[in-house]
Order: C-alpha cells, then structure tokens, then sequence
C-alpha cells in the first residue's frame, strides 16, 4: 500500500467521481422519464402475465416490466403489501389485490391512483358488472382496481383413482354423479368403500369455502358480513347450511386432511393421495404446479356439485407511492383488457372477467391437455356471465380465517362439530371486533 | 543576540507560556471528552435503531392504529388492559415459556457436557470443535422448513421411524406438547453447539493447577466437574442463560416456518405453537393490521423478557453462592 504510486491513486479517485457522476446522471434521466424506466407488478399465484409482458415491452421501447412474487400464497403476499403501502415505500408501480382483501383496501383509497381520473371510466363495458363495482369505493367517486379474473367453479378429480375406485372416468358421466352436495358425498363414501389408498378429497376447509360461496351467492348474496357491513356469521343460514354440509363429509371420512396450502398438501397432490379438489379457473394452474408434469393427462374437470358459485378472483391497482404512474396504468388498463385476460387465460388459467373476453372463441374452444383435454373455456365460462358473487366486507379475510380454521379443528378431531360452530362464531366476532 | 534579548521585555516566554497552557487546557478537554466521542458512534446508531423505535413502539401502542388508516386516535392504555384480558396473549406466553424450558434447559445442559467432552485429549479436537458449530451456520429458514417436512403427519420422516417400532404416528403440529418438542429439538440443534463453545472457552480459561490439586487430593472427574468446573464457569453460565432468554423468548422464525398452508402465523389450529412474538406479526400485519394492539403486544414482550431474565439470574446466583461465594460476587457485577 505504502509503494502505490501517488498519481494513480488520484487517477483512482478521479475515475470514482466520475463513475459517481455518471451514474448520478442516470438517475436524473430514469426520473425525468425520458430514459428507460422500469415497471413492477407484485403478484401472487399465477396470473399468466409473462408473454403479454413480452408483447407491451415490444410496443413499448424504453419500458422494461419486472414480475416479482410469482407462485407465492396471498398469506405471504397480503401482509407485504400492506407494509408497502402503510410505509409509502416499496410496493410496485402494479399490485395485485384478492377480492377477499379489497373492501380492507378499499377504506383507505388514497393508497391508490384514482382510476377515473385516468379515463378508466370508459371501459367499465369491458368488465362483468359486479367485477367493475367490487373496485370501486363505497360512494362510487374512486376506483381503485382494475378486474383481471374470477374463480367460476369446477371440481377436478383424477381419472386413475376414479378407475380404480371402479367410478365412471369420463368428465359427463362424473358431473351426473353429483347434481348436488349430498350425491357428491355418496359418491365419496362408494369411494371410500373401496379403499384405493387415497382420500375422496384434500380438506375439508377448500370444500367448505367453495359451497359457502355458492350457497350464499344463490340466497342473498353474502355470507359473513350483510351489505351493510355487520357480522352475520353466526345468524346467515347459508353459512350454517354449509357448515353443516361440511360436518357430513368431515363424519364421512372422505378428507384426507392435508391442510390446504400447507407443504403436506403439496406432497399429497405428488403422491395422489386424494381423488377430488373443489376447483375454481385459477386452481388448475395450482394443481398442475402441485402434481407435477408426471400426473399429465390423470385429472379431469367435472361440474361443481351444486348451482355455480365463485372464488377468488384479483384485481390490479396502482398505488399512489409509484414513480411511473401514468406508465403503470397504461400497463394495468392493458393487461385487464379483454386481450389480456384471454392471454392469461391462455397461459395460466385464470378466468377472464371481461364478457367480451368469455365470448371470445379463442375461450369457447380453449382446452387444457394437463387435464385430459377438458374444455375448460366452456365448462368455466358458462358459468362465469350469470355468476351470482358474493359480497365481501370489511375483515372478510380475519373472519374467513377463523371460520375456515374452526372447519380445521373439527376435521382433525380436536374439536366436535357443535364446539367448532362455537368456536367458530365466537372467534369470528373476535376477529371482527379487531 | 544577547543585546537583542535583552532589549526586549522578557515578552516571548509569554506567548508561549498561553500557548503551552492552551495546549494543555486542549489535552485536557481531550482526555475528558473524546472518549464519549468515541463511543458516540454506537450510540448514535442505537438512538436510531434501538431507542427510537422502542419509543415510537410505545407511542404507537397507546393508538388505535390501523396500519392503514391515516388519522390514529388516541386511546391511552386500552390496547394494554384489552391484552391483560386477552385469553390468545396468554395463551402465546405459555407457549413461549414452555418452547422456552423445553428447549433451553436440555440445550445448556447438553452443552455443558460437550464442552467438557471436548475439553479432553481427543483426536482431532480442533475438528470436532469446529463440527458442533457448523449447525449453526445453517440458515435458521432452511432448517426449520426441513424439520417442518420432518415432523409431518403423514409423510414426516420422525412419524414413519416411529412407525417402525409400532408407535401410532404422532400429530407434531397439531398436539400442544409434541409441536413444543418438534420446535425445541430445532433451536437445539441449532445452538447447543454455539453454547458448547462458548463454555469450551471459559474452561480453558480455568488454571489447570487447581485440577492437579483436586485429582491429588482423590477427586474423580465428575466430582472436579461440578466443584471446580461448574462454579468457575458461573458468569458464563449466566451470560448464556441471558442470550438464551432473549432469543427463547423471541423465537419466531422456527415455530412460523414449522407450520405451512394457511395462516401459519397462527402457529395451528388451536394456536398450539403460536409465540408471543407470532402473536404480536398476527395483530400488527396480517390478517389483524392493528398496528397498535400489535405494539402493546411487543411490549408486553419486552416486560416478559426483563421478568424472566432477572428471575433466571436470582435463580442461578442462588445456586452458585453455596458452590462458591467469591464467583458469586463476580457473577453479580456483570
């Protein structure tokens, strides 16, 4: 050290300042927005965006799109999220936001860009009616998300452990096994009785979601909170009805028991441990990611037992801490078009809500060759136009959690099916009161 | 030169008479201050990410703070008496405090004994030594997600050994001991060898003299072990009874990763595993985001911690004092 030569350190030192002038420089450009800029989209799951990423950027020089969070649970993404936006620093210039969570984001909608004042307004004819109004604010002066998709209902199944149960394996005859939830009960304890080693179903938690969502959305429209926001858990008789529907298939033994989204799970769909799964649009990308390549061509996709429902589904917002706004909504109001939600579709599954989208012959004839070559695009978006949606209020995701998880307790034998009711409306109140 | 002197007043011894004063009011003032300069820094750096957030927490507990909502009210000690009443918090601190025996007791022990193993003649004691540590370098994620696939259900390694000797498998996550079993043999694997060195340490530090004196007065190896062993290690037995507490207490990532699938922040089903910190993530962030309940939760926390601290080292002095009164003392001034 003491023999380098003085002038080159200085020539170090002066080529330092100059790199720390250039990149200054960079930075300045990147904000004026006349250089190149980046835009990221906070995701979870799989919203198939990625060739359509391909294509904007390819419109568009001199933008450049970074996914982040891709095949992440919305248990992870959600909470994330929320510290983004309460710090007003790390969120990306797109977000992804769960229906579940929405009416939570809702109430505090500077948070987000305000979509109308950005000509979103004109396209509130590309999206399902009840779509567009899930984001818009309770006085209908804001708009903070974008539709992508909805969760039409289907419930898959694997066509090997039907054979072997000695159960019809093609798709038409499956779905005339059950017109309803009790027939799909039967249907599982003739499965049970013939002991292929697997389970009827994977929990009993992703069934109970799927028929309270169906129950309530044909009766009022709601299931733990009424339009106006009170808890009505323990006083709504379509969550008690599937309350009860779930104990009889807990009493049946046709759940296997794997805690939804947990590791246990995952490793049941590899070693097809169970036989059926309620399965909404977006589920078939999570069941093709979870059984892996080698169970190509063993599911199928029948109808729902029961009438229609549907779960889950996402929007996009932009929130209000993004540096590239007006570059962010274009990209938004592009991906949530009908084109983009067909490319979605296409990709990953999830269900446009655009009626010009499910219109779309490109949907009508869609197959997916994972699944036996089912016609998802008709048996999905059949449903998807008359679909009656279920209203979802303030801490909708606290109170599903304790409902979901009192379902839990009975099904893993901790608690009787009357003490989980219990447990259920006293801990939802709870939650609520939070 | 001497007529130049002396023409001139005897002026220039003065200058430099304030100056040497000067200087030695400047060394003074050195000696006195610069060493709080010198720590200024971790200070400085405490203040910002130690002090403040401790105070901004208590500020904050005091609000009903949704971590969204924008205009927080304030409501005194609410979230605090709402907490003492609040049979999940209670529930989480059993939790804590029993990972907390379960996992830390056992875990010195074990360390103890290793140290003493390792302080013997033995082949290649350097690489033994280094082999207890490396579980330690292992990130704290990866383990916990590889002892959560091993405690599974129905596909956990542990439930299928089990299996082999006729033992029902055993429901790791969804029993309230077992899951405190599952979640203690992590933490102990992870750090009984960073306390076994640690202990290695202190004992070699120990004169071997007195242990020729003990073996020629007719003492065994056990009996050195625990009269002169022991109570020499007495401060850092102390020391790591310390670390162990505050890390014992705010053990969240291996319960949080143990559990998978929806809400694992809710640590089971009947929150079987849930730590208070678990609890306080559940009500500060997801699915709760009251910021201010969440807050009061943390600082309940930090309440618990001193309680058992303090308890730990009356407990441990009042074991040592018969042994030794001289380490005693010494324990007690750190």
């Amino acid at each position: 050290m003491g023999t380098f030569p003085r002038h080159r350190l200085a020539a170090v030192a002066l080529a330092a300042a100059g790199a720390l002038l250039v990149t200054s420089g960079c930075g300045g450009s990147d904000d004026a927005g006349d250089g190149d800029i980046t835009l990221t989209v906070d995701v979870f799951g799989q919203l198939g965006y990625e060739q359509l990423y391909r294509e904007y950027e390819d419109a568009n020089p001199g933008v450049k799109i970074v996914e982040r969070g891709t095949g992440g649970n919305l248990d992870e993404y959600s909470p994330k999220l929320t510290q983004w936006l309460a710090a007003g620093k790390g969120a990306g210039d797109i977000v992804a936001i769960e229906e579940g969570l929405m009416v939570e984001y809702k109430a505090n909608p500077d948070n987000f860009v305000n979509l109308l004042d950005h000509g979103a307004a004109e396209l509130k004819g590309n999206f399902l009616e009840w779509k567009w109004n899930q984001g818009l604010t309770a006085d209908g002066q804001k708009l903070i998300g974008l539709g992508t998709d909805v969760g039409g209902m289907a419930m898959c199944y694997r066509t090997d452990l039907f054979e072997k149960a000695g159960l019809p394996t093609d798709r038409d005859e499956v779905s005339k096994l059950w017109p309803t939830w009790p027939d799909y009960i039967a249907t599982g304890e003739k499965f049970k009785a013939a002991n292929t080693g697997a389970s009827f179903l994977d929990a009993a938690t992703n069934t109970f979601n799927t028929i309270v969502l169906q129950t309530a959305g044909n009766a009022q429209g709601y299931h733990y909170y009424d339009t106006s926001n009170n808890l009505v858990v323990d006083s709504n008789p379509a969550v008690k009805q599937a309350w009860d529907t779930t104990m009889r298939i807990i009493n049946a033994g046709l759940s296997g028991k794997y805690g939804s989204w947990s590791e246990e799970w995952v490793s049941a769909f590899k070693q097809a441990k169970f036989a059926t799964i309620a399965c909404p649009a977006w589920m078939t990308g999570v069941i093709e990611g979870n059984a892996g390549p080698e169970a190509k061509g063993k599911w199928d996709i029948a109808r729902v037992p029961g009438d229609g429902g549907n779960w889950g589904g996402t929007h996009l917002a932009v929130p209000t801490q993004s540096k590239h706004q007006a570059e962010a909504i274009k990209l938004a109001k592009f991906l949530t078009s009908p084109q983009g939600q067909i490319g979605a579709f296409k990709a990953k599954g999830p269900l446009p809500s655009s009626p010009q989208a499910l219109d779309d012959p490109a949907i009508a004839e869609a197959t997916n060759p994972y699944f036996s070559d089912a016609p998802i695009g008709t048996i999905f978006a059949a449903g998807a136009k008359t679909l009656k949606p279920v209203y979802m209020g303030p801490k909708n995701q606290a109170v599903r959690t304790e409902v979901e998880n009192a379902v839990r307790t009975v099904e893993l034998g901790q608690r009787t099916p009357d003490q989980g009711w219990q447990d259920a409306i006293a801990n939802a109140k709870k939650a609520a009161a939070k | 030169m001497a007529l130049q002197l002396d023409a001139r007043p005897p002026a220039t011894p003065g200058p430099r008479d304030t100056r040497l004063r000067r200087a030695g009011r400047l060394s003074r003032i050195d000696a006195k201050y610069s060493p709080y300069l010198y720590i200024a820094p971790f200070f400085l750096v405490f203040a910002v990410f130690g002090a403040w957030p401790l105070a901004y927490t208590l500020w904050v507990s005091l609000h009903d703070w949704d971590l969204l909502g924008s205009n927080p009210t304030f409501i005194g000690a609410d979230n605090y008496t709402q907490l003492l009443a609040d049979s999940d918090f209670w529930h989480s601190v059993v939790n804590t405090l029993g990972i907390f025996v379960i996992s830390t007791v056992p875990q010195l022990l074990l360390a103890l004994w290793l140290a003493n193993m390792l302080n013997r003649q033995l082949r290649f004691r350097t690489g033994w030594r280094m082999a207890v540590l490396v579980p330690n370098v292992t990130s704290t994620a990866a383990v916990a997600i590889v002892f959560g696939v091993l405690f599974g259900r129905e596909f956990g390694m542990i439930n299928w050994l089990l299996d082999l000797v006729s033992v029902d498998p055993i429901g790791w996550k969804s029993n309230r001991f077992a899951s405190w079993v599952a979640i203690s043999a992590m933490v102990d694997w992870r750090w009984t060898g960073y306390n076994a060195l640690i202990f290695l340490a202190a004992m070699q530090a120990i004169p071997r003299d007195l242990y020729e004196a003990a073996a020629i007065d007719g003492a065994n190896r056990a009996r050195q072990f625990w009269t002169i062993t022991v109570p020499l290690l007495k401060p850092t037995i102390i020391f790591c009874v310390i670390i162990s507490t505050i890390g014992g207490l705010q053990l969240f990532t291996e319960p949080r990763l143990f559990h998978s699938g929806t809400n694992p922040i809710r640590g089971g089903t009947l929150r079987e595993s849930q730590t208070v910190t678990m609890y306080m993530f559940e009500n500060a962030f997801a699915p709760y985001y009251n910021f201010g309940y969440g807050s009061a939760v943390a600082w309940l926390l930090f309440a618990l911690i001193a309680i058992v601290a303090a308890i730990n080292v009356l407990i441990i002095r009042r074991l040592g004092a018969g042994a030794k009164p001289d380490t005693g003392r010494k324990g007690g001034s750190r």
